[in-house]
């Protein structure tokens, strides 16, 4: 399944919200009792204009639905701003926007 | 110079060849990370994960801040910024002191302009620390957060 993402970009800030699970595999199912696999966001990388300007790696203890803010020098408005991301399944999700 | 070749040796030592390849990344400051850092994340205690992202004896600085709560009532979110006004910042790594996993996220940076955030989870009352690399040499700095509910589960 494609990793959901909303990305902002504008004002020399970029900002990500990815909707995920984020499971850390030490949690364990109310109802079962079972531990639920592990299941989160591996690798975020973030381009502008194919420059890349951050390589994230993320363990399973990030938050659920992940968030990823931060400022970078020389966006423009109009520059085009490419979100990546995997999970530890191999899942993938990429979205574009274009800097306000 | 020195201090960085010696954290890279420590980490080389202790986390094998996952270690060297990481170091090789650093000698390229502002490439990609080659790989993700399994003996980083996958270790259990944090001045193991330090040892293997090369953040062993890392200076304390004052020019490092982290805004996060005093006291975060759940712990499965915790909002984390971390804002430097240190130059040539290559990458920040964001530990939970005290998470079964305390590494939580590396980033590797181009062109940063000094603030990043994320929301991470928290097993119980423990210092957030950030690790800084810029300009070749290791920084860090913490902030003590109080957890009411951990959310790492166990």
């Amino acid at each position: 399944m494609a990793i959901a993402m909303r990305v902002r970009a504008g004002s020399g800030e970029i900002k990500v919200l990815m909707t995920h699970p984020s499971e850390n595999g030490l949690r364990k199912d109310a109802k079962s009792g079972q531990l639920i696999p592990a299941h989160f966001v591996k690798n975020v990388v973030v381009a502008i204009n194919g420059k890349n300007v951050m390589t994230g790696h993320w363990g399973g203890g990030i938050s659920k639905d992940p968030y990823l803010a931060f400022k970078v020098k020389g966006m423009k408005a109009g520059d085009k701003v490419t979100v990546s991301a995997e999970d530890n399944t191999g899942d993938k999700g990429s979205v574009d926007a274009t800097a306000s | 110079m020195n201090r960085h070749r010696r954290t890279f040796l420590q980490g080389a030592t202790s986390a094998g060849l996952v270690a060297t390849a990481i170091a090789a990344g650093l000698l390229k400051p502002g490439q990609v990370l080659a790989d993700w850092n399994a003996a980083g994340f996958g270790a259990t205690k944090t001045a193991d994960a330090l040892a293997a992202i090369g953040g062993s004896g890392a200076a304390e600085s004052k020019d490092i801040t982290i805004k996060a709560p005093d006291i975060a009532e759940n712990g499965a979110v915790v909002p984390v910024e971390v804002v430097t006004t240190l130059p040539n910042v290559e990458s920040i790594a964001i530990l939970g002191e005290k998470n079964a996993n305390p590494l939580i996220a590396q980033y590797m940076l181009t062109d940063f302009d000094g603030t990043l955030a994320t929301r991470m989870r928290m097993g119980q009352t423990a210092n957030v620390r950030a690790v800084v690399k810029a300009g070749g040499k290791v920084y860090t700095a913490a902030k003590e957060v109080k957890v009411t509910v951990g959310g790492c589960g166990g």
